[in-house]
């Protein structure tokens, strides 16, 4: 009874429920409005799919798909770079025994949680500006790789952590060499670790437009610019299929990090 | 999970040992050269002259400082007094960020005190639907929410319809916009530290208040919260900070008014009528505000952590 009590505190429950309703209201009218027919925002013309035709055949079709591209290339490849710099990182931080300038070097890896992102993004518009680099699209990569750093760290850092070092001990009294330990016996365990690494990178690269904003340069979009870009204009019904369509692709990716670290945890 | 790391795995810690300089060049080289440079650069930019087409002239000035703190009338002949329009930028959005703040601790300890004291497997499905909004892209939340609240939106829509009200809910271009989209946008920055300290917190203690005849809100004032306070702090700072700096609800939920320190940045850095060295220095005083507090916060968790 008293172990009950203690626990339990009247309306913590309703306002538990508030707190998801207020998280997934927005999203989900948004989500039903995407498949609204009527042009207007306002009235309901029933359930149609032109909206999403309309974003893949559009007027602002290549806009978007362009958008999407530039988007998705960044994204993919910010991310795989970002998850194999922190990948070595975390080895050196967590494997390498102790030396002078770890906790600096571990500052430096969490700097760009820090800083808060809109000096980031004055930062490199004026580095870059400095040094010239005009590319949107090569600026836009720089940036992302560097804040993707430790999102991809914390995930992998927390995995290895939790490996016992006497796997690899264990792989080298056999002889492997530590090219064989690393990828034969470390990096299985890791996996999960590194799989989330990239997809937290993955999504946080995605995510971005104070940055990017700032960075990108005439003439570049990456889909939140051209989103933003729209929005200014007043929201119209093809920008919330669009955002349905990444709604869609970010739970897609929530969720597959969810089973992987759930997986992840049953291992050894 | 892995048994505890042992002590006879020295030799397996220190594997990496001879590798150690080149896995960390990468790290470095990327943080070193692509931020913590730029941040240098800035500073420096901070002192520079601006040119009227954006950009600077490189050429020593405090204009820039001079132009948030000094106030010399309209045409720089008046005597100096202290300029308080950026200044009452600063404190708008220290006060939009805190009041998001408070709203994310009212609505997230509650949540974060319930799901810790579900079992073990309906916690983790909580704690999924807490995190899913986290993944989803920020910008498009904060549109969706402007679609929501909108005049003719959906949730005056829905308030008219069910006779809660009988005039739409003027929302949309407001301050309480502001603080609702930056709620809306950090709400899980505070449930999952709050959560991470209840889950740890030993609920004997609670017993025991209450077998001394403590009530429940007493137990909870004396004893639950000083105990999860690092939690909670923790979680007000993952709020506080970035909406202070934010940039999208301020500019898609506010209106002129709500104008905040992201704004006034990103002003700075458009084309023809920005201010280079100007928006340099707004960007070092609120990296220095933020740096301050997160000091201030390690400080305190390390004068915690000695006994």
């Amino acid at each position: 009874m008293a172990l009950r009590s203690v626990r339990h505190y009247p309306g913590f429950f309703s306002v538990a429920l508030i707190c998801l309703i207020i998280l997934y209201a927005p999203l989900v009218v948004v989500m039903i409005y995407s498949f609204n027919a009527s042009p207007s925002l306002t009235n309901w013309g029933g359930v149609s799919l032109r909206w999403y035709f309309d974003v893949f055949t559009g007027p602002e079709a290549p806009r978007f798909k362009a958008a999407a591209w530039n988007s998705l290339t960044i994204a993919i490849l910010a991310s795989t770079i970002a998850t194999g710099i922190a990948t070595a990182a975390a080895l050196a931080m967590l494997r390498s025994g102790k030396f002078k300038g770890r906790s600096l070097t571990f500052a430096l890896i969490n700097l760009p949680l820090m800083v808060p992102e809109i000096v980031i993004a004055v930062a490199t518009l004026i580095f870059f500006t400095m040094v010239g680099i005009t590319t949107g699209y090569l600026t836009i990569l720089i940036a992302h790789i560097t804040f993707c750093i430790p999102f991809a760290y914390l995930p992998i850092a927390a995995r290895l952590q939790g490996i016992d070092g006497s796997y690899e001990a264990a792989a080298r009294d056999l002889y492997a060499t530590r090219l064989q330990s690393f990828f034969l016996v470390l990096l299985p365990l890791l996996a999960p670790g590194v799989v989330s690494g990239f997809l937290l990178a993955f999504i946080i690269s995605l995510d971005d437009f104070i940055i990017t904003n700032f960075v990108k340069g005439a003439g570049m979009e990456t889909l939140p610019t051209a989103i933003f870009g729209s929005v200014k204009q007043g929201i119209k019904p093809n920008i919330m299929a669009i955002s349905t369509l990444m709604l869609a692709v970010s739970i897609l990716f929530v969720t597959l990090s969810y089973l992987i670290n759930r997986k992840g945890r049953k291992g050894p | 999970m892995a048994g505890p790391a042992t002590d006879s795995g020295s030799s397996a810690e220190s594997t990496y040992r001879s590798a150690r300089i080149p896995l960390l060049v990468p790290t470095w080289v990327m943080i070193g050269v692509f931020l913590v440079l730029p941040v240098a650069l800035m500073a420096v930019y901070s002192f520079l002259t601006k040119e009227m087409r954006g950009g600077v002239i490189w050429e020593f000035s405090l204009a820039a400082y001079d132009q948030f703190f000094v106030n010399r009338g309209l045409f720089g002949d008046e005597p100096a007094s202290l300029e308080w329009t950026y200044i009452n930028v600063f404190a708008r959005s220290i006060a939009q960020a805190g009041i998001a703040t408070v709203l994310c601790l009212l609505i997230g300890f509650p949540t974060a005190w319930f799901i810790a004291t579900r079992p073990p497997e309906t916690r983790g499905v909580w704690l999924f639907l807490i995190t899913v909004p986290y993944w989803v892209n920020l910008l498009i939340r904060t549109v969706s929410l402007r679609f929501l609240i909108r005049e003719n939106g959906p949730l005056n829509d829905a308030l008219m319809g069910a006779g809660v009200i009988s005039q739409p809910l003027a929302l949309i271009n407001t301050d309480f916009a502001v603080q609702l989209g930056l709620f809306y946008s950090y709400l899980p920055f505070m449930v999952l530290p709050v959560y991470a300290a209840v889950e740890r917190y030993n609920f004997t203690w609670s017993e025991a208040a209450a077998d001394l005849y403590a009530s429940r809100w007493v137990v909870l004032r004396e004893i639950v919260l000083p105990i999860v306070k690092p939690g909670i702090i923790a979680g007000c700072l993952l709020v506080f900070i970035p909406s202070l700096g934010a940039f999208l609800a301020p500019n898609l939920l506010g209106g002129a008014k709500s104008f905040m320190i992201g704004s006034l940045i990103d002003e700075q850095f458009k084309k023809s009528l920005g201010n280079w060295p100007f928006g340099a220095a707004v960007s070092m005083i609120l990296m220095s505000l933020v740096l301050i507090l997160l000091l201030l916060y390690a400080r305190s968790t390390a004068r915690q952590e000695r006994p």
